[in-house]
Order: C-alpha cells, then structure tokens, then sequence
C-alpha cells in the first residue's frame, strides 16, 4: 500500500499492526475506491466516520494533452458565452435569436430550426443522440467526456488557472495554504475569490441569455427590470459555480456525480483508458538508485510528477479508479520526465487493458486508433448516427400546417328548430410559419353538411371556410357543423389546406354524433 | 483514509478498507468514510429546518399548529392571488360596465374576455338547470340555450333583459310573463285528438283535419299565429319548428294542451352584479344560436357580421 502513514499489514485479510517501515504492499491491484485515499491526514490518525478534503494543488505542465485541453476549454466555454449574442434572421413575426428556449411563448428556436411543443420529440431524439453519443465516447475513448468536455472539469479547470494566476504554482499554493492569516493572505484569498464571483457571475449571467432575447435582458437585467426568476437564476448558477468550480471541485466527480460510476460500468478490457505501465514502470526507484543498478529498476523514478499535476490529486500508479478523470495531463507530465532521463515515452498512456496485458507479455505495442475500431463502436455510431439522420429527415419533412378536432361532448348534438343536426367542434390550425396565412378549412365524408364558425356566421355557412392564421400560432376555433336531419352518426374529416405556395394540407378524423346512436 | 482499522477487522485488501460485514453474492461493503463536507451539508440542512419551524407554520398543536413569526398561510397565498385576479380584472369589468352589450361584438378582444367571464359564472349559476353543456332538458323544461329557438328572442339585448327580468318571476313588474290557458274539461277527446293532429301538422307530424284547425284558429292562433309560428312578443312557443320544450310525443303534447306545464326563470337582477349578467347575456349568445340586434343597423359603423 502505497499509504506510508498506514502502519498496518494485511495477512490473510486480517490487520496486524506492524512498523510502517516494513510496509508494501502492490499498487497496481489498487481498485476505484482508492481514490479516497488521498484524503488521509498525513498525521495525526484521521476522525472515525468523516474525513477532510484535501486541496489538490494541480502543477502546471505542458505538453499535448494540454494544449488539447486548453482547445477544448476555450471552444466549450466560446460556445457558452458567446452562443446567444449570434442573431437569426427569421422575418418580422419571429426573435432574431439564433437559440432561444422561449419558454413563455412555448418555442424552441435553434437557428433554422423552429420547434413546438408537441414537437418535443425531436428534442428527446436530441437527448437520446446525446445519451448513445456518451456511450460512443465512453466506448471509443473512455472517460474523454469527464477528462476534457464536462462543465465541471472546464470550470474546475479554469478556476485552478486562477489559483495559479494570483497565488503561483503548486508550492506557492502549498506554502500559502499552510500559512497563517495574514494581511497578504487575506488580500490573495479576496482577489481569488473575487475572480471566482465574477466568473461564476458571468456563468449564471450567461445562462439566462438562451431564454430571452440576450440584449433585451441584459439591459432589464441591469436596469432591475427582469424578471425575479432571471435574478433567482443568476444567483443560484453563480452560487453552484462559485462553490462546485471554486471549492468542491473532484469531490463532485468523486462524491455527487452517478456518470463516473455509470462509466465505470460501461469500461471494458478493450476500453481506453490513461494506464501506468506498471510492467514497463516497476519496481520504482529514484533516479539516483536505478542508475546504480538498472537491472533491478523500472522506468518510474518515483518523482511524482504525474501526482503533482493531477486536477484530482490522484496517483495512477495505483491504477484505474474512479478519481481519474482520463484527462491525460500525467501522460504530459511523464512524458516530459522519460524524455529527460532519456527512456521513450508513454510509461503513462492512453492504453486499453487488452493491449496493456499483451504488451505486458512482450507483444509490440498497438497504435492507438486500433483501440477505436471495434464492433461496439462502431454499433454505436451507426445507431448514433441513423437517428441523427431520422431526425434530420423528419424536420426536413414536417409539416407547417396542422388541425386537429375535438367535438363538444356536452350536448354532442343539438337539433335546429328545422329539424337539422349541429354539432360543435373545437378546432386547432396550427400555422408554424413565420408568417400570417390564410387557411382553408373544409368538411370531407359528411354530406349536405355546412359549418360555420364562432367568427363566421351562420347566414355564411358552407362546405369550407377561409380564416386567417397569425404567424406562428395556433388558432382555436369553434365551429359548428350543421348536417341535414336524419344524418345518422358518421366518422368525418376536417381538413385544412394552406392557401398559399406551399398548399400543405392536413387532416383531422373525428364523428358527427346525431339523436338515436350515441 | 480516515478509517483506522481496529485490530482483528477484516480488511479489504486492496484499499486496506475496513468491512461493514454486510454480504450479498460474494459482494462486500466496505466502510469508507464519507467527506466531511457530507456531514455539514447535513448539520445545514438541521439548522434550516430549525429556522424554517420557527419562521413557518410547522408543529401540530392541539387546536391549530404553530402559526410561523411570517404570518405565512397558505389560505393568505390566495386570498393575495385572488385579489391580485380582481385588480387585474378591474379594467376590464370597468370597460365592460361602460359599454351597451349590443356594441360588444365592435370589441372582439373584450368581447372575448365578457365570453370567457360568461362561461365561468354559468358554471356556478346556471348549469344547474341548464346542463354545463347549455343543452337544457327536455324532460324537465329547461330550454336548450344554444339551439336557434328562442321563446322570448335570442339576441344581445333580449337575453341580457331576460337574464335580468327572469320569467315569471313573482315581485318583478317587468319580468317576462305568458300563459297558456289549461283545456283540461274543455274538449272531448275527438276534439282534442283533432287538435293534436292540427299542432302536429305545422312540423308534419300529423296530418291536418278541419275540426282541428277550426279548434285552433278560436282557441289558439291569437297567440301561437296562424301558421303555429308562435310570437316571441308574448313568449308564444313556435309549435311549427323541431324543438319541443316539453317533448314532441302526442301524449306529451296533449298534457300540454290540458294541464300546461310553465317554467319559471329567476331573475338574477341584485343577486349578480350588472357586469356578470352582461358577461352571462354574451356568454349564452355565443353558444351557437345568437341572433343580431336588428336595431343596430342605425348605426353605419358597425356591420355586423353574423346574419340570423
């Protein structure tokens, strides 16, 4: 056990205390709940149920899985912050926002696409993509998502360049931790925390933007004029980001988080993960030991970096478990190291179990990319990707004009002083054009029978009537259905056409009630 | 980690984490310890709730529960709302007051809302002889509100008077009255089968004879019209369309004849406020079978766009 402060031995699964200098124990059996580990108090021996968090005090590093992060950092929080500010021109009757959940007017707006409520499907198909799309990655690369994409590790990330920014590195941090408090303390710990309210600020802020038009509500925003639910929100996201990005950080992903574990479930020995080469690496030593005698040590020096510059202050060395994030900067870290004390790279590396054990055998290393062709990958893509494209095809080819009918229950039908049946309807012309038209509304199966409507009277009653839709509403109307006496009880249909280029039509089956057959 | 194990516990060896000793297939629960933040989550959410039971009503007490520092209750939530509803309708009910009933449908939106106000206070008022769906009865004489047959007149004006004069309501000078005379002991069954066949005739129930017709013309026609057109003036029925208040059988015509049925309407003057009763007049005159004020063709303004 790689824990010196564990004065401990396992023999047959039952503690004997011993001597901590006699103590070792295999680190690369460790399993997922090590992770805890780290946050044993070096001394004195640790409360009973509870233990504390232990800041990680990340050291910087370079290298390509850096620069990777850093891309991905900045195009994630990009897309964020800068997403509602882009303008869409949809006509005069729709927002000109390119995304806009409009919540009170029951719309969402994403560029060229306009969705409706009852549309909500293509929004679940969305979710469904975005689930599978998890699976894929998971399958494919891991725990990426966790390691490079997750909000948490952007905003976690970036508040740990902030830490860097006004407090310096990993032992500047260490030393100002254990500090007493001091004016100079105090004053560092105001301006970091300040730098997170401000960030964590300018998060909520920007949240609120994708359900209003953005420079509409930033100027309510500030003049006071928004609604309270803007300001609960704003409060609310700069108080998780303030907290979770600031403080808690890897104790989300460790703690709170279910995806860790439901990505744990979904790893397998072909998935790829950030792997210590514990064949290639053991028995560690320092530097100055294994030149001494290189035959009885690996090529891990024991220099620590990877544990240095790990944004969840794990060590890998232990192996897979729930901590690792899969961000890679280790493999920056050693890889550095190797090059300096002359070994190759990739004692730490994106590797799959698979390949790990064969290149434990003695097998040449497989590249990489292999790892990413393999059935279950590929089941998944294609499944990703055909209802990406039903998606695709079924807004292609929705239709903008609907109807539909519910006919009055209570009377179902009335008789007319001339002996005629009426029934009523409450229609629905759905125009999900940006535009107003003109619609036709017609009877279709129901001989002899005329309608007229609540706007239209009945001294116009006909076979079809024309009403005005609004741009992009719905329209109720109430119509009223008048069928000769003796109309025995008929399934009917109303029908709607769009009176203009398109002609959509769209139809509504429903069924006159008259006396004698309810 | 946190857990020092005790001596003689059986430990798990790769984390060197104590079991619980909890077991299922094979699988094991270790102790780990939880973070410390976990337990003053929890010591926060202790403290809230202390202050939520001092600041909100919270513990059941023998007559009532603690009643909260706020003076928070749910009952004040919507008597606020409530009078919130009221201050947002004022305007409306104002504009509503102000306004003759027939130069409503000038107005569509707030001909809408006096539509939708109309609809709610029927709900309480009404249904409970007209149906909820306004279809009245026929087996109890309630009148169906939304066919095209109107005793006493279907527009605007009409129902709004009706509604607030009633019919045959004892104590109001200008309440709408009729009377049909009962012939029970006035004619003898020829007679009266004959008159029956007469009365059926105007909707071609029946087929018309002279005794009938001569029954009807002295006893009947000052009233119902020639033809059995009726006359709304008077509150006449019309006896030549389909619809029967009191059913169309010749046994349930018959007892009208000799023992007539009359129904009553209350009026609902000082027992609704003016601006319900317009809503309710509106209301009913929505329903399908409204007719136009003819009247208001004085005014070239409007052009009415529904033709009875």
């Amino acid at each position: 056990m790689s824990n010196p402060d564990k004065p401990i031995e396992i023999e047959g699964g039952v503690v004997k205390m011993v001597d901590p200098a006699a103590h070792s124990v295999s680190a690369a059996t460790a399993k997922p709940e090590a992770a805890t580990r780290r946050h044993a108090p070096e001394e004195p021996p640790p409360a009973h149920l509870y233990e504390k968090q232990k800041t990680v005090h990340n050291q910087r590093i370079d290298g390509r899985f850096r620069r990777f992060k850093w891309a991905v950092m900045i195009l994630t929080l990009a897309v964020y912050y800068i997403t509602p500010w882009i303008r869409w021109d949809r006509g005069p009757y729709a927002p000109d926002q390119a995304v806009l959940v409009d919540l009170a007017g029951r719309r969402f707006y994403m560029f060229g696409i306009e969705i409706w409520p009852h549309e909500f499907y293509f929004v679940a198909g969305l979710l469904i993509m975005a689930g599978i799309g998890l699976f894929l990655v998971t399958s494919a690369v891991g725990r990426a998502w966790c390691g490079y994409a997750c909000p948490q590790t952007v905003w976690t990330d970036l508040f740990q360049h902030i830490d860097r920014l006004v407090d310096g590195d990993r032992n500047a941090r260490i030393r100002l931790d254990a500090a007493p408090w001091g004016p100079s303390k105090i004053a560092r710990r105001a301006l970091k925390w300040t730098i997170y309210l401000v960030i964590s600020f300018w998060t909520g802020g920007a949240w609120i933007m994708y359900f209003a038009d953005a420079p509409t509500l930033t100027a309510d925003f500030w003049t006071g004029q928004a609604a309270p639910v803007a300001y609960t929100t704003v409060a609310i996201l700069t108080l998780t980001t303030f907290v979770l990005g600031g403080f808690m950080r890897e104790q989300v992903c460790i703690y709170m988080c279910p995806w860790p574990r439901i990505q744990t479930a979904m790893l397998d020995e072909k998935s790829l993960i950030v792997t210590y080469k514990d064949w290639r690496g053991e028995p560690r030593g320092s530097l100055k030991k294994a030149r001494k005698e290189p035959e009885k040590f690996g090529d891990c020096i024991d220099c620590k970096q990877c544990i240095a510059v790990c944004p969840t202050g794990i060590d890998i060395r232990e192996g897979p478990q729930i901590g690792c994030i899969t961000c890679a900067l280790c493999i920056d870290a050693c890889d550095r190291v190797m090059a300096d004390i002359g070994k190759p790279r990739g004692l730490i590396d994106y590797a799959t179990l698979e390949d790990c054990e064969k290149e434990a055998a003695g097998e040449e290393p497989r590249p990489v990319w292999k790892a990413l062709l393999r059935p279950r990958t590929i089941a998944y893509t294609m499944i990703w990707g055909s209802i990406g494209l039903a998606i695709l095809f079924a807004l292609g080819v929705r239709n903008h004009t609907e109807i539909s009918a519910s006919p009055d229950r209570n009377p179902p039908f009335m008789l007319m002083s001339d002996g005629s049946i009426r029934n009523a309807f409450t229609l629905k012309v759905r125009n999900m054009e940006s535009r107003p038209r003109d619609m036709q509304i017609g009877l279709e199966g129901l001989p002899g029978a005329v309608m007229w409507t609540g706007e239209i009277g009945r001294g116009d009653a006909a076979v079809t009537q024309v009403i005005k839709a609004q741009a992009d509403q719905t329209k109720t109307i109430r119509a009223y259905v008048m069928a000769p006496a003796d109309t025995p009880v008929t399934d009917f249909r109303f029908t709607v056409t769009s009176l203009d280029e398109q002609r959509e039509t769209d139809t509504s089956e429903t069924r006159f009630s008259a006396p004698g057959d309810n | 980690m946190a857990n020092k194990p005790t001596e003689g516990q059986r430990v798990d060896e790769p984390t060197g984490t104590e079991f619980v000793g909890h077991e299922w297939d094979g699988i094991e629960e270790l102790d780990t310890p939880m973070p410390r933040w976990w337990v003053w989550t929890f010591y926060l959410t202790i403290v809230w709730a202390a202050v939520y039971v001092v600041l909100y009503p919270a513990l059941p007490m023998l007559e009532k529960g603690t009643e909260g520092i706020l003076g928070w209750s749910s009952r004040g939530d919507l008597a606020k709302d409530m009078s919130a509803a009221d201050l947002a309708q004022q305007s409306f009910r104002e504009q509503l007051a102000a306004i003759d009933v027939v130069k409503l449908q000038d107005n569509p939106q707030l001909m809408q809302q006096a539509v939708a106000g109309g609809a709610a206070a029927f709900k309480v008022n009404c249904v409970q002889c007209h149906g909820s769906g306004a279809a009245g009865s026929q087996g109890l004489g309630y009148p169906n509100l939304a066919d095209d047959d109107w005793l006493w007149g279907g527009d605007l004006q009409a129902i709004e008077y009706t509604l607030i004069h009633g019919i045959r309501q004892q104590g109001d000078d200008q309440t709408r009255s009729s009377i049909m005379p009962p012939f029970a002991g006035v004619f003898s069954d020829e007679e009266l089968n004959a008159i029956t066949d007469h009365v059926m005739s105007f909707s071609k129930m029946a087929n018309s004879n002279p005794l009938g017709a001569e029954i009807y013309a002295n006893n009947c026609a000052s009233c119902h019209g020639a033809n059995g057109m009726g006359d709304r003036a008077q509150g006449a029925p019309n006896l030549s369309d389909a619809i029967w208040l009191y059913g169309n059988s010749r046994a349930q015509i018959q007892s009208q004849i000799l023992a007539p049925r009359m129904g009553m309407m209350p009026k609902w003057e000082g027992r609704l406020d003016p601006v319900t009763i317009k809503m309710l007049a509106v209301y009913v005159h929505s329903l399908g079978g409204g007719e136009d004020v003819m009247e208001v063709a004085e005014d070239p303004a409007v052009n009415p766009d529904e033709q009875p």
